[in-house]
């Protein structure tokens, strides 16, 4: 996409995102101090069964937006957005995400499951798919077991690598051959097309469009490691971009349509919200971890040293998805952030009307308390997940020197190079976070769930428009930023959360803060405390942080920091409970010391602790 | 511009949750579609049994893939020189269909089939040959007694008939038949083990307020087709399917026996409408289905029994159609007040401060004994009258 001179005489822009459930308008405008989210409209989306057809719930949801603001957006004439913008009427550009209907349902092939296959599901992730299964010649299952999967799924688009440029053939075609015996069945009908992107060894292109070109949509694309030690996944996503488009988009009901209205191809919502946070990483130039935890998926994206990765755990989430989370965590996980005694039975149960009932809200604290701490455990899973995806390569000899050979041998090859302490922002955004009804709440469930060290600013979307703002920054980038600052990025703060671990009470860390206000603030926090100074938004405080001997504050592992800390919504938050973060095993301790961290921060209201203390 | 939008009028909302399907009679139609192409054997205004297979197919055989010049000790390119088959012709399993002979007939590298089928497709450049299982039959049958209203060519017939209907919360294992049998006295009883005799094989087993583990056990051992209650305890459900079910995708379960609870997990009083409604059509023959799926296209449970005693309703009450009012009837459908019925009394058009300090649109209510409450909109679903 062209990315235009914000110069450009634009005053009103409109962009939808439709979703599963709901489809989300947000209106922008040019004011004099510059570009401002104005408001939103929401309706239910209308892609299934009578309606089928995304169209109408877009159309509710602008008309909404028109009745609060007195606007005249829809042409009811011949359908559709007033764009260009006319007398009056009408917006300057209108483009739109989409994740209806279940998003972008692709499977990856690839020859060896750590080389090329985990290169075909990264870049299929990163192109805002949800990763049915990716096969691999060395996967563990059987041919036959491979077949049966294949032929189970429906998806809306398959991606295969495998061999560098020159290199493996029989064993690639072997691959190819058994998907070719799968014939897999489209998730859209008999009469579609499956597209297959192929982003393998080039030398077999003749003859995977010998294997293929009758069955599939066929896409040649340059090979996604055509060496080794490099991983080229842009190509392979710039193809499922289109693809996407082309093909499942135009098959899904009334997207045809919706196409016509839009200024700019529509993309999937995964995709908007990872360039989201990668427009955050730019304008910070920091390392930044990103999550969108919905109500059926958790979406985690990392930008460390520039290398984009995106992961999405299809069933952790809050609604849809919550007694997966209690499935893969276990319910010992979710109870043990709750610092009351829980009748075991009858939370699983809770979750299980959550699970039927997914539009209902919490009522009262204790549900509130039970929602957050299955929340911290779909992030905790999700973040574990993607650290199984943000990888360094594998198959590529990394060790350079003899001290450096020796050094792995007691690691792993598949480490992540995910490292906490270099993560410099963490950015949230999700139903969940975004109404929590104190904004410690969100903090503290990113910092337990996500564990940041270092010092680490957290900041969450306001009223989920990341995916709109991340599409609007392929062709505006500055008006994007310019919104995200003023009205999308709510900083909650920063965190400082030393790594290591030391005896309970023992001395921690000695902390000096220059306040804006010209005060000092010193103090000395013992180990296993959590604690805030208020530090307001856009504030910024010149910090002396001192740790104990056994901490770390900062990659080089030293023990002294000087930096500049940046206040928000909750301001600085101490945390000095260790990393890893472990809660006492014994229950009536655990509770306890959950009860100090939580009032310490003033988390929840006090009726809460009376609940707990009965 | 947020309170611009609240200011709606406080007599009537939209925003609510639909509530479930109950009514006693309607117009039901069921699409029966193959899998695949295939044909129907059906015509419009035909009429049908629940059994009759209305189309049938031919699922192709999965297929194997034989590592033919590995095993042949050659080339890839080698391999169709020592075929002892054709593409296409048939074979038996563990048949040789391909074998090299070297050294004066000491070394014999023999390949077998490893299913019966065809061999399907032979590469020279990765030296496999593909062996495709038998084709496996694949039959429909029409679920609902009734006549054939429409056909999707090669694909399947929509059946339409006239029955009562009630969908369910939440629900596991697929299609089932049997004849109506209230096991309970009142909606409010729980069903037991005791509850569920001999007499109950084949048929829907209808209780109260929840389903004992040991009531399902025992349902399942005396043969029960079905079993519809108001609520299930999660470890009980567990224990009926024999593990977690962690997405509400369902239907697929392996279990002889079909359960819905029509509220929710927990022990729940059954609706008096659902039970009631169901006490009315006892002894006749029902029809229903466990699937759920709550995500994309929201599929419930259901329970459809036809007759023709009573002409078909429209398809929304008036309640429905026109959102929530002042004294309409609704169930809570969130703790603290889960599965009580109660009347609107208001609905402010300000946003509420709850307990959890959120601030959200609320509906007031007053339950049967008088007393009220204010809950959020969100956790309230209206009942039909």
């Amino acid at each position: 996409m062209i990315k235009k001179n914000p110069s450009d005489d634009i005053g009103l822009i409109l962009i939808t995102d439709v979703g599963s459930t709901t489809t989300k308008a947000r209106l922008f405008q040019k004011l004099e101090e510059g570009w401002r989210y104005i408001v939103s409209g929401e309706a239910p989306t209308t892609v299934e069964s009578p309606y089928e057809d995304v169209t109408m719930g877009v159309y509710n949801a602008v008309r909404e937006v028109e009745e609060m603001t007195g606007l005249k957006l829809l042409n009811r004439q011949t359908g559709g957005i007033i764009v260009p913008k006319q007398v009056g009427d009408g917006v300057d550009l209108y483009c739109t995400t989409s994740s209806a209907g279940g998003g972008l349902q692709m499977m990856c092939l690839g020859l060896v499951k750590e080389i090329t296959a985990e290169s075909a599901n990264r870049a299929a992730l990163g192109a805002g798919a949800i990763v049915m299964d990716t096969i691999a010649l060395d996967d563990g299952r059987a041919d036959y077991e491979k077949i049966k999967r294949i032929r189970g799924l429906r998806p809306d688009m398959v991606l295969m690598a495998g061999g560098t440029d020159g290199g493996a053939r029989g064993l690639v075609l072997e691959i190819a051959e058994l998907l070719k015996a799968s014939d897999p069945t489209p998730r859209l009908g008999v009469d579609y097309s499956l597209p297959l992107v192929y982003a393998g060894n080039k030398e077999l292109r003749p003859h995977i469009q010998d294997l293929f070109e009758t069955q599939f949509a066929l896409t040649m694309v340059e090979n996604i490691r055509s060496v080794l030690d490099v991983e080229n996944s842009e190509p392979a996503r710039r193809a499922i971009h289109e693809l996407f488009m082309e093909h499942v988009m135009s098959h899904a009901p009334g997207y045809t349509k919706l196409m016509k209205w839009t200024g700019i191809d529509i993309m999937p919502t995964p995709a908007g919200e990872g360039l989201a946070i990668q427009l955050i990483a730019d304008r910070y130039k920091a390392n930044a971890l990103g999550v969108g935890l919905g109500g059926a998926t958790t979406n985690v994206y990392s930008v460390v040293d520039g290398r984009f990765v995106r992961s999405v755990s299809a069933n952790l989430g809050m609604s849809y998805s919550i007694c997966n989370v209690l499935k893969e965590a276990g319910l010992d996980n979710i109870l043990r952030w709750i610092p009351m005694e829980e009748d075991r039975d009858g939370c699983e149960d809770r979750l299980r009307n959550k699970m039927i009932r997914p539009t209902t809200i919490p009522h009262t604290l204790e549900e509130l308390l039970i929602e957050h701490s299955v929340a911290r455990e779909a992030l905790r899973l999700g973040l574990a997940h993607h650290k199984t995806l943000a990888t360094r390569l594998k198959g590529v000899s990394r060790a350079t020197s003899v001290d450096e050979r020796f050094e792995q041998l007691g690691k792993s090859l598949q480490e992540t190079y995910i490292d906490l302490m270099k993560i410099q922002v963490i950015a949230g955004t999700g139903g969940l976070l975004s109404h929590a009804p104190r904004r410690t709440q969100s903090l503290l469930i990113l910092t337990d769930a996500f564990q940041p060290e270092g010092v680490t600013k957290i900041v969450q979307d306001s009223v989920f428009m990341m995916p709109h703002l991340g599409l609007l920054s392929t062709i505006y980038p500055d008006i994007a930023w310019q919104i995200f600052d003023k009205d999308c990025l709510v900083r909650l703060g920063t965190v400082i959360a030393p790594s290591g671990e030391l005896d309970e009470g023992k001395e921690a860390l000695n902390i000096k803060l220059e306040m804006p206000d010209g005060k000092t603030i010193e103090k000395s926090v013992d180990f296993g405390e959590i604690l805030r100074i208020p530090l307001a938004d856009r504030k910024e405080a010149k910090t002396t942080i001192q740790v104990h001997r056994g901490l770390a504050i900062d990659v080089d592992e030293a023990r002294t920091l000087e930096t500049t800390l940046t206040g928000g919504e909750v301001g600085v938050v101490i945390d000095t409970r260790g990393r890893p973060l472990k809660l006492p095993e014994e229950e009536k301790k655990r509770r306890d010391k959950l009860l100090t961290w939580f009032k310490a921060l003033d988390l929840y209201p006090e009726e809460a602790y009376e609940e707990a203390a009965l | 511009m947020v309170a611009e939008r609240d200011l709606e009028s406080d007599k009537e909302t939209h925003a609510y949750t639909p509530s479930l399907e109950i009514k006693k009679a309607v117009t039901v139609r069921r699409v029966r579609r193959l899998p695949i192409k295939g044909d129907v054997l059906v015509d419009v205004g035909d009429i049908v049994e629940h059994e009759d297979v209305v189309a049938k197919t031919q699922i192709p055989g999965d297929p194997y893939t034989v590592r033919a010049s590995y095993l042949l000790k050659c080339e890839a390119d080698e391999v169709p020189m020592y075929m002892l088959k054709k593409i296409g012709d048939p074979v038996e399993k563990d048949e040789v269909f391909a074998k090299f002979v070297g050294f004066f007939g000491l070394i014999k590298n023999l390949v077998k089939s490893p299913v019966d089928g065809h061999i399907e497709s032979l590469s020279t450049l990765s030296g496999q040959v593909i062996i495709r299982e038998r084709p496996i039959p694949i039959d429909v049958d029409a679920y609902i007694p009734g006549k054939v209203v429409e056909i999707m060519p090669g694909e399947g017939a929509v059946i339409e008939t006239n029955a009562a209907f009630i969908q369910g919360i939440f629900g596991v294992a697929g299609e089932a038949h049997g004849e109506i049998s209230i096991a309970t006295d009142t909606p409010n009883d729980i069903l037991t083990a005791d509850h569920i005799t001999a007499d109950h094989k084949g048929k829907i087993v209808v209780g109260g307020s929840l389903a004992t583990g040991e009531a399902l056990k025992k349902a399942l051992e005396m043969g029960v087709n079905g079993v519809v209650v108001g609520g299930i305890r999660n470890a009980d459900l567990r224990k009926l399917v024999g593990y977690d079910i962690g997405v509400a995708i369902t239907g697929y379960e392996d279990l002889e026996l079909t359960f819905i609870c029509t509220e929710g997990f927990g022990k729940t009083n059954i609706s008096n409408q659902t039970f009631n409604l169901l006490k009315a059509f006892e002894g006749e023959l029902a029809h229903i289905n466990g699937a759920t799926q709550i995500r994309a296209g929201v599929l419930r449970p259901e329970i459809i029994i036809p007759h023709d005693r009573f002409k078909p309703e429209s398809e929304a009450s008036e309640d429905l159609s026109t959102g929530m009012r002042p004294g309409t009837l609704m169930r809570v459908i969130r703790a603290p007040y889960f599965g009580r019925l109660a009347r609107v009394v208001s609905l402010p058009p300000e946003l509420h401060k709850i307990k959890t300090e959120s601030y959200v649109r609320v509906v007031e209510i007053e339950f049967d004994n008088g007393t009220r409450a204010v809950v959020p909109r969100a956790n309230v679903e209206i009942i039909e009258q």
